[in-house]
């Protein structure tokens, strides 16, 4: 991506930024001033999914069609999380707040920060900005059960990459051979529930040019065109509060310096209430880089809170 | 595509599918006609769970009120021998369309799902598995496009 794209990308961030807060801001006074959009909570328990590793409602790792918070489409919900995926020699902590406007629409905001535990990396920090935007386009994950139809939503998320601490004279992701530090990925999602068999099941497409999501830039020396990813995620209802499943992320290898490999997870979520979930996770992510040729295998721990 | 590995990726995820899409179908043929009837515990628990909805229904601020001029002893005969018919069970529903029953009604989507969890709960309370009341729940759902006119 060249400089003026960049700068064009950051503008718009920050321009959505502003129009997050300001519709964060619009939604609490009406709320106080009208019962009318008082949060009505109407999405039954588990419904909304929960919040993926990137800020956007799905499973962990993979954004789903559904629509983030329990608002139903008379009504609005909302959410922050924190999650942290620690393996032997990195870790990926990230917070970030979503919206679920009227079923309809989504918008997220994500703050990623990558860091390293094992010299030479030890002191390795990278930042990164996401922000989402998701819109339902059919069907209804709940009410479709007589029919194959699933509910169905196309995503984009803007990301920023802020750069490279602890490295010494590598200081942006270019430096390792990314061809920019910002992107965007375009996904269409499918989320179908067969209430009938207590199943889930998801497949998203995404197009991306984003190495390790982003954490290491976009494009790069082997490859700098968009790729088509496949995304899916299985989900078995135990009961409301309970759901158990697994996913797949496909990625792209862009990168001479990092031998991407596709992500793989097993979940437990948690729901005590409409406001809190728990998401407890194994993650597979492949090796990261070259100089550290061990498969990166942990922990991923998701809290989010909200309506 | 050039990378064997992500041939392999889509070829994994895609059997992911068909496995899923798979057990869905199976567990389809396998069910007998009034499998879920049974499984539900018959005429008695169904009676029992849906006078407990529509106790739970009439405390729950969220729809009490769309109740006012509602006969709930008919409408508890109603639900039960729908619930019955819809599980394979020996009744037939004697109500009007579901359609004609809840014009004018204007309920959303809120309210159709309060009435779901208060279900639910009265199942929950009678021991129905969670599986069980899913298949029921896959059932009635549907019938949120004419329920829901708001």
């Amino acid at each position: 991506m060249t400089y003026t794209t960049g700068r064009a990308l950051r503008r718009a961030s920050v321009i959505a930024s502003g129009a997050f807060m300001a519709l964060m801001s619009t939604a609490a006074s009406a709320q106080t001033a009208s019962t009318a959009m008082t949060p009505d909570m109407g999405k039954l328990m588990a419904t909304a999914g929960v919040v993926q590793v990137e800020g956007a409602g799905g499973g962990g790792l993979v954004p789903w069609a559904t629509i983030t918070g329990y608002g139903s489409r008379d009504s609005y919900g909302a959410n922050v999380h924190y999650t942290y995926v620690g393996t032997q020699d990195y870790k990926l902590a990230s917070y970030g707040v979503a919206v679920g406007i009227a079923d309809r629409v989504e918008l997220s905001l994500a703050k990623q920060r990558f860091s390293g535990s094992l010299a030479p990396l030890n002191n390795l920090r990278i930042d990164q900005d996401i922000y989402g935007v998701k819109v339902k386009l059919a069907g209804d994950i709940v009410y479709d059960q007589d029919t194959w139809m699933p509910q169905i939503a196309a995503g984009v998320m803007v990301k920023r990459n802020n750069g490279i601490g602890g490295l010494g004279a590598v200081t942006s992701v270019k430096d390792l051979g990314a061809r920019s530090d910002s992107g965007i990925d375009y996904y269409l999602a499918a989320t179908k529930l067969f209430l009938d068999q207590s199943l889930l099941v998801n497949a998203t497409v995404r197009a991306t040019r984003a190495n390790q999501m982003g954490i290491l830039g976009f494009g790069g020396d082997k490859g700098d065109r968009y790729q088509a990813m496949l995304e899916s995620s299985v989900a078995y209802l135990l009961n409301r509060q309970w759901v158990v499943g697994a996913e797949y992320r496909m990625k792209p290898r862009n990168l001479a310096a990092d031998n991407e490999k596709d992500y793989y997870d097993a979940f437990v979520a948690w729901f005590p209430s409409k406001n809190l979930s728990l998401t407890l996770a194994y993650v597979s992510l492949g090796d990261i880089t070259i100089y550290n040729p061990k498969r990166q295998d942990g922990v991923y721990l998701s809290v989010q809170a909200g309506f | 595509m050039k990378n064997p590995t992500t041939t392999s990726g889509w070829l994994a995820a895609i059997l992911v599918a068909l496995i899923a899409s798979a057990t869905v179908v199976s567990a389809h043929a396998q069910k007998t006609e009034d499998s879920l009837y049974r499984d539900l515990g018959g005429l008695d628990v169904l009676t029992k769970v849906v006078d407990d909805t529509l106790a739970l229904a009439l405390a729950d601020a969220r729809i009490k009120d769309t109740f006012k001029e509602t006969d709930m002893k008919r409408l508890a005969k109603l639900i039960t021998e729908q619930f019955c018919e819809l599980s394979g069970g020996p009744c037939k529903y004697s109500g009007d369309p579901m359609k004609e029953v809840h014009q004018g009604l204007a309920l959303n989507n809120m309210q159709f799902n309060a009435l779901v969890e208060d279900l639910q709960a009265a199942m929950d309370k009678s021991g129905i598995p969670s599986r069980t009341q899913n298949k029921l729940l896959a059932l009635l759902a549907p019938m949120q496009r004419t329920v829901v006119t708001k």
